[in-house]
């Protein structure tokens, strides 16, 4: 799955929007992502996940950051992304289905702050974008 | 085993008599295996080697990714009844790779 020049071109556009609120919407993905898939929350026994929690917005942060990272280099996600993608591999082992979940609650975030943006082309180029990463983050695993 | 344990999937084979021992299963299984033995073939390039039908699934067939899986386990299954001896875990762990691998390059083109 290769992302086309307009589906980048599309990811990197919202993405300058997207960054200016980076931290807030990775917050409320999170968020979004414990409500809604509370088996989520088997991964952070260590986190205090209420609303608005200093470690919630602190991985929020890094997920965005991380995100932003791939799209910089949004023509070689593998590379870019290669330190995440062992961390996740050898010791964090998320398993893969979750990477959908948050994926899936990052465009919801995205698309109620930019409604008028998210355009069904922007929507599936992002859709594409993320699945790109997952499966980054999920190709070490064996 | 499929269609038995997975009846949805029945619903990309309108026109198939999918009762037990029907000659257009045992033709659909075997064009299956077939491809598998190309990519088998091909190991190293198996996106290279099923390219033809990674179009044909991506433009007129569309069998949602998931099904890809469904009939790798079962295709699994299979084999660990016929040669039980030769699945060990590790060869279990190469083959599931490998159906998982196909999977991906059948479905590359979808989008």
């Amino acid at each position: 799955m290769t992302l086309t020049q307009a589906e980048k071109a599309a990811v990197v556009t919202i993405w300058a929007k997207v960054a200016t609120q980076a931290d807030a919407i990775g917050a409320e993905s999170l968020e979004r992502l414990f409500t809604t898939y509370p088996q989520t929350k088997t991964y952070f026994p260590h986190f205090d996940l209420s609303q608005g929690s200093a470690q919630l917005r602190g991985h929020g942060s890094k997920v965005m950051n991380a995100i932003g990272e791939a799209v910089k280099n949004i023509g070689d996600i593998r590379g870019a992304l290669a330190k995440l993608s062992e961390l996740h591999a050898y010791i964090l082992r998320v398993d893969p289905v979750n990477f959908k979940l948050l994926s899936h609650c990052i465009l919801c975030s995205v698309a109620a702050r930019y409604p008028s943006d998210f355009t069904p082309e922007v929507h599936a180029a992002w859709d594409k974008f993320l699945s790109s990463v997952s499966s980054v983050l999920t190709e070490k695993y064996r | 085993r499929m269609f038995a344990t997975y009846p949805q999937t029945k619903t990309y084979f309108p026109h198939f008599d999918l009762a037990h021992g029907s000659a257009q299963v045992k033709a659909h299984g075997k064009k299956v295996a077939g491809a598998l033995v190309e990519a088998a073939n091909h190991i190293d390039d198996i996106a290279g080697a099923l390219s033809k039908l990674s179009d044909l699934h991506a433009q007129k067939l569309r069998v949602d990714p998931v099904n890809f899986k469904l009939l790798g386990q079962c295709f699994l299954v299979v084999v660990a009844i016929h040669h039980p001896s030769v699945l060990t875990p590790e060869v279990h762990a190469s083959l599931d790779k490998f159906l998982c691998a196909v999977g991906t390059v059948l479905t590359a083109k979808y989008r």
